[in-house]
């Protein structure tokens, strides 16, 4: 009887499964063949006449990828007050956006940011190296969401691994390639749509179950629904302590990695090439601020909900099984227990769940990236739930994909193919080959999800690390000081990248030692994650020396910088 | 007010607000939520230490507030100088 039940909840999250994402699948695609880029213009930047609205909801997903949805609150449902680095890292880095970079570069009018830097410092040899970032960037940045996808299509679908990551693949290749930026755009929009969806209505379910309060980002700084009159953030300390962890509401990082985490996040985020590129996409320069506006605040629901969610996770895990007899752990444990992401091993046999701070004696592990997947099952919460999450998952990870894919493939065929090898080719030449680099970069990012390169997690901090210390530098000068001049930027980017690199490789990596150093070797106690804060420093500071002593910009390049300032008259983003 | 004059000063209000805006930006975040979020953690707000609230909740909420304090400037700012469409 009890086995038959379980089966028929089984085969209904499934089921609920197939439903969910074969309907919003079946969306995306019929937006893609309804917005089919048919202009090199639609494919780059939509056509430029994105409302500020649409393009919002599209940031915002572009964004928001497989790890903010997936992976944020279990990262922050361990780290506790550590995870604001990433709550405020990615959130902070929009203000910068929408006051220093957003409505200047929709005011310069091109397509790719390559192409500012390229046209600003008057030099390819910028343009090389802003192409080069820029792909490494993005790279690093699709092998993960690839995976992401592959991952939820195995866990939910109960497919290869493989499989998933291949459906995944032909999917965004289909309306990426199709629809480029447009086709994308729109998809997004959806996206967003299903994402937030997916996410709020787990949270506020568990909410009200734990706290009475239907609002999550209120809920966890409430009294706990049981009638105790303890605060759960109280509750939660009060748990950690005990087991021997830090307080959840004070962290364990020192104070200037927080600080320069926060930093790096924040200007990496503003630096990053495909949330750029997003602004390209809108009507006026007014339209780029508000559309900023739009997207943060889009994004904060999420990031405000998520470290609720964490809260809610860990107190709930925390009850659940510590000190609990583990044949009577309930279904959902034994469910991720055969996946491998929760494994517990028996040390002082006495068939209770040690879960402890002291490695030693600790018996549990559980992987952070099951806390928002397993959420809705250890609340025991209804199947529909728990597949829209699996949609949520899916959404999130396509459509940062797609939105990278497109970075890439402008890339090469406009930054390349168009500004530094062949400048005649055609209109029809360059829209086969924006097609054809996608279908390029699709397939290499597949690979990249079958076979992850086991540094795929460490290459993350070097991507905000190298948007930090290559384009944010760049391109805030290039603003708003006129004088800079190509010798000074390039100085400045590539002195940037090489120090960043070199403190990845050494700190990360150890490739320059026979392991990877000590913690207090960290120069100024400096984490690689924050590191990017200060090579974006040693960006600026090479870059205005060498700018010193090298001569001023031509003055056609100093009336750019002057008509940028100056809002009104943006048109069109032209290819000429 | 020649047209370059204009746009001088234009750029000059423009700066000022981007100053003040990244100060708040900077105090929210860095200053409450890091730097004196021990201090402010003294001070409890419901079930919420101050210091941590600001970390994980509110200099987020003040970010959205400044994009959009700075969007509502920026259009008077435009229409001062002419510069809107």
């Amino acid at each position: 009887m009890m086995n038959n039940a379980l089966l028929i909840d089984a085969i209904n999250v499934q089921n609920w499964t197939y439903i969910l994402v074969g309907i919003t699948f079946a969306i995306y695609i019929s937006i893609a063949i309804w917005s089919r880029a048919s202009s090199t213009k639609e494919f780059y930047v939509a056509g430029g006449g994105v409302s500020p609205w649409a393009n919002g909801m599209a940031t915002a997903a572009d964004w928001m990828s497989a790890a903010s949805f997936i992976g944020m609150a279990g990262i922050i449902s361990f780290a506790g007050y550590d995870g604001a680095v990433y709550l405020m890292g990615w959130t902070g880095g929009y203000v910068l956006l929408a006051l220093l970079l957003a409505p200047y570069l929709r005011k310069f009018g091109k397509f790719t940011v390559p192409d500012f830097i390229g046209d600003r410092y008057y030099s390819d040899t910028a343009r090389i190296v802003a192409v080069i970032c820029a792909l490494l960037v993005s790279f690093t940045y699709v092998a993960g969401q690839m995976r992401g996808v592959g991952i939820v299509f195995s866990r939910f679908l109960e497919v290869d691994i493989n499989t998933g990551v291949i459906i995944g693949m032909l999917i965004v290749l289909f309306y990426a390639v199709l629809g480029g930026m447009k086709g994308i755009t729109y998809t997004q929009v959806a996206q967003y749509c299903v994402l937030i969806f997916a996410f709020m209505v787990p949270a506020i379910f568990i909410s009200i179950q734990m706290t009475g309060n239907p609002v999550p980002q209120f809920g966890f700084g409430s009294e706990l629904a049981d009638g105790s009159g303890t605060y759960l953030l109280d509750k939660l300390d009060g748990l950690s302590t005990e087991l021997g962890f830090a307080e959840y509401t004070n962290g364990s990082k020192s104070l200037i990695d927080v600080f320069a985490i926060t930093l790096a996040l924040m200007v990496g985020t503003a630096g990053l090439p495909h949330v750029i590129v997003r602004f390209f996409t809108v009507k006026r320069v007014k339209d780029a601020r508000k559309s900023a506006g739009i997207a943060l605040l889009l994004i904060a629901v999420l990031y405000t909900t998520a470290p609720a969610v964490a809260v809610f996770a860990r107190t709930n895990m925390i009850e659940t099984v510590s000190n609990q007899p583990y044949n009577n752990v309930p279904q959902w444990f034994k469910k991720w227990e055969t996946t491998g992401l929760i494994t517990f091993t028996d040390k002082n046999n006495d068939g209770l769940i040690q879960y402890v701070a002291d490695e030693s004696q600790n018996e549990l592990v559980v992987d952070r990236d099951i806390m928002v997947l397993a959420n809705p099952e250890i609340a025991n919460l209804p199947n529909w739930v728990i597949a829209l999450v699996a949609a949520g998952g899916l959404a999130a990870a396509l459509s940062t994909a797609a939105g990278l894919l497109l970075v890439i493939s402008s890339s090469v065929s406009h930054d390349l193919i168009k500004k530094v090898y062949n400048p005649n080719i055609s209109e029809k030449g360059e829209l086969i080959a924006a097609r054809i680099s996608a279908v390029g970069a699709v397939c290499i990012a597949g690979y990249f999800g079958i076979n992850p390169p086991d540094f795929v997690a460490a290459v993350v901090a070097l991507a905000f690390g190298l948007a930090a210390a290559s384009f944010f530098p760049a391109i805030v000068l290039g603003i708003f000081y006129k004088r800079m001049n190509k010798e000074g930027a390039v100085a400045g980017m590539v002195v940037g990248i090489a120090i960043m690199l070199y403190y990845i490789v050494k700190f990360k990596f150890g490739w320059l030692n026979d392991t990877i150093p000590d913690k207090n070797e960290w120069w100024f106690g400096i984490s690689p994650e924050g590191f990017g804060a200060v090579a974006m420093v040693v960006n600026f500071v090479v870059s205005i020396v060498v700018m010193k002593f090298t001569k001023a910009p031509p003055s056609v390049v100093q009336d750019i910088v002057e008509n940028i300032r100056i809002p009104s008259g943006a048109g069109e983003a032209s290819n000429h | 007010m020649t047209s370059q004059e204009k746009a001088k000063a234009y750029w000059k209000e423009n700066i000022r607000y981007v100053i003040i805006l990244l100060v708040i930006w900077f105090l929210v975040s860095y200053g409450a939520g890091i730097l004196f979020k021990d201090a402010l953690n003294t001070i409890k707000i419901g079930g919420f230490k101050l210091g941590f609230w600001f970390a994980q909740q509110g200099a987020i909420y003040v970010f959205v507030i400044l994009i959009f304090i700075y969007v509502r400037l920026m259009n008077k700012l435009d229409k001062k100088y002419g510069y809107d469409e």
